[in-house]
This record gives structure tokens, C-alpha cells and sequence, in this order.
């Protein structure tokens, strides 16, 4: 009996749901309020979709590629980028909070200091949908095709949330260790090279050289190669991408916990 | 007082030396400056000469199309990357410019007979350094990994010359970003314009092999295009005479557009400070 009421408890009346949701909800404001933080996010993976699905469709027209619409090709792509930059900006906001000293009295006012990730993640994933659905609009205005049934574009929603939800921990880890807007280099840096070193030109079979190695086990492709996939009706090793994009949150998990371990030592 | 401004005083202080003494005084400090500092000069060499590989593995299919000037997508995106390069000068230029105001040495030098051309010319030479040792570096790597230099050996200081001139005249351009807003963090700012400016070019591609009207369009009249077949010319062609006077002719255009703004800049401030 106590264990089903347990499981009954909405997580949002939790003390961590809380305090999570209100630190989701400022995040938010401040996001509103200053359109400076938002508009980046928004157009840098524009600005990409732009310069590769414009400028590069001819690419398409290559022997042995083998996808049916370049626009389609990289509209994917861009997705999958912003989830990733959808944390990496987040990382951000985390460095400067630390940095105006606000994150310190969160961490003192927050009984559960996990919800200080958790909102910041909930933060994340609102930024996120809301260049997804920018993207989406522009991508679908300039002729990127959607073939997938539901439940494919569901499954690549899920495979982008789950990124977001990665790139979102290993910003926050970052952030709590370094605690200064100086190291967002360094918070972006891991993932531009885990970005840039997908096959995103054109399919892994198409690249040569160094990258070629890389891009084969780098867990950016299995996720890539999964959404181009399913997005064009064909869904192929799906749950190996899962599998990749649940990998990619037991580690950072861990990253942001000890993040935050470090951070909540340094007072 | 920093050992620099003692100097710079001890030279200009109650003697109207002659403007190229002043360019001197501070070329040295530019460039002493710029050695002295290997994080201006590293990420302007990994960060281009990264995307560089990524881009020469990742396009090589792009070679197949039909039209396309070279069997070496290396040899054919080094162009991107020597203009990636000058573009780290803008940042650079505007970066030292503003760290001099933001930590007063502007100040001191305003009590000197300082004139502002000198001023603007001394801060440029590191970055002309800057720019060669960047070309000097993208050339050694690109050959060392198979890319091949069509105009031969005689094309080698021609490359550098629109190196160092690209690079002076972008970093004419950070110097007056720089002056104008005299602070670090506004200089940085205008890296994601330099960047579209970039990427919405013929970088990527040849523009004839862009298919999208658009953004052959965008590429057309973006001048960083011009500059960026200029020094590909040299590498793919050959000796191509339109494309290289087309890349000198921008260079030139930006660099006198770029001290203009910066002789501006630098007269505003000197009036409010």
C-alpha cells in the first residue's frame, strides 16, 4: 500500500520536482526576457541548414548517394546539432549563473541540489523544442520531404530528446566544475568534434580518410544515421541508437553529479 | 607601468619623432605581443586546419561531380582555410586593441605626440605575422598530407603576399570593431558574422556547381568569395589572373574600408577619452 502511493506521487509536487520546475521556470523567463540568449540557439542551427542544404545539395548528385532529398539529408543533421547546442548553451547559462554568484545561493536555498540539473535539463529541452519547430517550419518551406509514419518521427523526437538530455549533463558538469563563462570553449569544444567528425556531408560509405574511422564509432552516427533513417521511412538499427543515446546519459549523468559534487565543495 | 608604455614614452615622449618611428615603436610591441602569446596565434591554426580535415575527408565525393576543378578536395578547400585563417586576425586585431583600452595602456599612449595612423599601422603588424605564419603553416601541413600547389614554387609568395594582406585588412576591420566598442567581449560578438560570411560563399563549392539560385546569388556578391578563389586559384588553376586581381582588389577594398573605420573609431575615442 505505502509503495503504490509512492508510486502515485507526481514527481511535480516532489520537493525536487519543485524546486526543478521553478528553476526551469526562471531559466525560461530569462530566456523571454532576453531574446539575446534565445535568438544564437535559434539561428545558428538555421544558419547551418542554410550553408550545407543550400549550398551543398549538389553533393547529392555524387555516385553512390544514395538518399532521396539533400534538404531532408541535412534538415536531420541540423536536428540532431541543435539538441546537442540545445545543452551546450544551457552549459552556459549554468557558467554564468555560478559566475553572478546565483547558482551559490540556489545551491544553498535548494534542498535537492539534483534539481538545480534537473530544471536546468527542463530548461534545455523547452529551448530545444523551440528551435525543432523552427527548424522544422523553414526545413519543411524549403523542401525537405517527410516520408516517416508517426510513430518513425515520434521515435526520432525521442532519439533528439535524449541528446539534448546528454549534451545538457555534460554542459552542466562542465559549468559546475569550472563555475566561469571562460570555459565555454571548453564546453563547446567536445561537441563540435563530436559533431563535425558524423557523417554530415554526405553517408558514412561516402567518406574517406581519418574521418571515415572516426565516424564509426563516434555515437553521434548511430544516432544520425537513425533519424535520416527513420525520417525517410525506413527505419533501420533504431534501438541501437537508443541504445547509443541512453549510453551517452549514463555517463553524463554521472559527469554532472560529480559536477555538482565539485561545485556544492567549493561553496 | 608596463615595460612596453616605458618605452613607447621614453621614445615619443617630448620628441616629435617621425610617424614611421612611431609604426616601429609599436609593430615591435605588436608583434612581440603576438609571439608572446601562443593562444592568439594556436586556435587560429588548429581550428582552420581542423575543419579543413573534416571537410577534405567528408566532401571527397564532391570531387565526382561533374565540373568539379580538382581531384583533391584538400587541394580545393585550402582556400576556405587560408580565409579561416585571416578571419582569426579580425579577432585577433579587435581583441588586442580592446585589451589595451580595458586595461588603460590607450590612456598612456594618448599622453605621447602619438599619431593615430601609427597607431593603427603599429597594431596591424602583428597581425600581418600573424597572417604569415598561419599561411606559412596551412601551406607545410597541405602539402605534407597531398594537396599540390598548381602555380608552382613562384606562386608560393604570391600566396603569402594576399595572405598577410588578407590578414591585415580583416584585422583592419577587428581594429575598428575594437576601438569603436573597446571591449573584448564585443569584439568576439561579431566572430558568428565573420563565420556566416564564411559559410554562405564559394567555399564549399565552385559557385557554378551551386544549385540553389539563392545561395549562388548570396556567394556572388559576397566578397569573401573573391578571396577565397583568389588563393585557391593558386592551388587548383594555376595562374588565373582574374582571380587574382579580383582577391587583391577585395583585399584592398576591405583594407581601406577597414582603416577608414578604424581611423574613425580611433578619432571618436580619442575625443572621449
Amino acid at each position: 500500500m505505502r509503495s503504490a502511493s509512492r508510486l502515485s506521487v507526481n514527481p511535480f509536487t516532489t520537493r525536487f520536482g519543485r524546486a526543478a520546475r521553478s528553476i526551469a521556470w526562471r531559466q525560461l523567463r530569462v530566456m523571454v526576457s532576453k531574446p539575446a540568449l534565445i535568438l544564437p540557439s535559434v539561428i545558428f542551427p538555421l544558419f547551418f541548414f542554410a550553408a550545407f542544404a543550400g549550398g551543398l545539395s549538389a553533393v547529392s548528385e555524387a555516385p553512390n548517394f544514395d538518399y532521396p532529398n539533400y534538404t531532408t539529408f541535412q534538415y536531420v543533421f541540423v536536428l540532431m546539432q541543435s539538441a546537442i547546442f540545445g545543452g551546450v548553451f544551457t552549459g552556459f547559462a549554468i557558467a554564468s549563473d555560478f559566475e553572478l554568484g546565483f547558482a551559490r545561493r540556489m545551491l544553498l536555498a535548494t534542498h535537492s541540489r539534483s534539481a538545480l540539473i534537473g530544471g536546468y535539463a527542463m530548461a534545455a529541452l523547452a529551448r530545444a523544442l523551440l528551435v525543432w519547430v523552427v527548424v522544422t517550419v523553414v526545413a519543411l518551406a524549403t523542401g525537405a520531404e517527410i516520408a516517416g509514419s508517426v510513430g518513425d518521427l515520434l521515435e526520432i523526437l525521442v532519439i533528439a530528446v535524449m541528446l539534448n538530455f546528454a549534451a545538457t549533463l555534460f554542459a552542466s558538469g562542465m559549468a559546475m566544475r569550472f563555475r566561469t563563462l571562460q570555459a565555454a570553449p571548453l564546453i563547446q569544444l567536445p561537441a563540435f568534434l563530436i559533431i563535425m567528425t558524423a557523417p554530415v556531408y554526405v553517408p558514412r560509405d561516402l567518406i574517406e580518410g581519418w574521418v571515415a574511422t572516426v565516424a564509426g564509432v563516434n555515437p553521434m552516427t548511430a544516432t544520425l544515421e537513425a533519424a535520416r533513417n527513420l525520417i525517410i521511412g525506413a527505419p533501420a538499427e533504431t534501438l541501437l541508437a537508443l541504445g547509443v543515446a541512453a549510453g551517452l546519459i549514463a555517463v553524463t549523468i554521472n559527469w554532472a553529479r560529480t559536477g555538482l559534487r565539485r561545485a556544492e565543495a567549493a561553496g | 607601468m608596463s615595460v612596453a608604455a616605458a618605452t613607447l614614452r621614453a621614445g615619443l615622449g617630448g620628441v616629435n619623432v617621425g610617424t614611421l618611428t612611431q609604426v616601429g615603436y609599436l609593430a615591435r610591441r605588436s608583434i612581440t605581443r603576438t609571439v608572446r602569446q601562443p593562444i592568439l596565434i594556436i586556435p587560429s591554426l588548429v581550428f582552420p586546419l581542423f575543419l579543413l580535415a573534416v571537410n577534405s575527408s567528408g566532401l571527397e565525393a564532391a570531387t565526382l561531380l561533374p565540373g568539379f576543378p580538382t581531384d583533391s578536395y584538400l587541394t580545393f578547400a585550402l582556400g576556405l582555410t587560408f580565409m579561416q585563417g585571416a578571419l582569426f586576425a579580425t579577432m585577433g586585431a579587435g581583441q588586442s586593441i580592446a585589451g589595451d583600452i580595458q586595461h588603460g595602456f590607450f590612456n598612456r599612449l594618448q599622453l605621447t605626440p602619438l599619431r593615430g595612423p601609427a597607431l593603427i599601422a603599429g597594431q596591424l603588424a602583428g597581425v600581418t605575422l600573424q597572417g604569415l605564419i598561419q599561411g606559412v603553416a596551412y601551406l607545410i601541413i597541405a602539402l605534407a598530407f597531398g594537396a599540390h600547389l598548381e602555380a608552382g614554387p613562384a606562386g608560393v609568395p604570391v600566396l603569402f603576399a594576399l595572405s598577410a594582406l588578407v590578414g591585415v585588412a580583416f584585422g583592419s576591420l577587428g581594429l575598428a570593431i575594437g576601438l569603436r566598442t573597446g571591449n573584448g567581449e564585443a569584439v568576439q560578438g561579431v566572430f558568428p558574422l565573420m563565420f556566416v560570411l564564411l559559410f554562405l560563399s564559394s567555399g564549399a563549392l565552385p559557385r557554378d556547381l551551386i544549385e540553389n539560385d539563392w545561395f549562388q546569388f548570396v556567394a556572388t556578391i559576397n566578397p569573401v568569395s573573391y578571396l577565397i578563389e583568389g588563393f585557391r586559384s593558386l592551388f587548383v588553376t594555376g595562374w588565373d589572373g582574374e582571380a587574382l586581381a579580383l582577391a587583391f582588389g577585395v583585399a584592398l577594398g576591405v583594407l581601406a574600408f577597414g582603416m577608414w573605420a578604424a581611423t574613425a573609431a580611433l578619432r571618436g575615442r580619442m575625443e572621449r577619452t
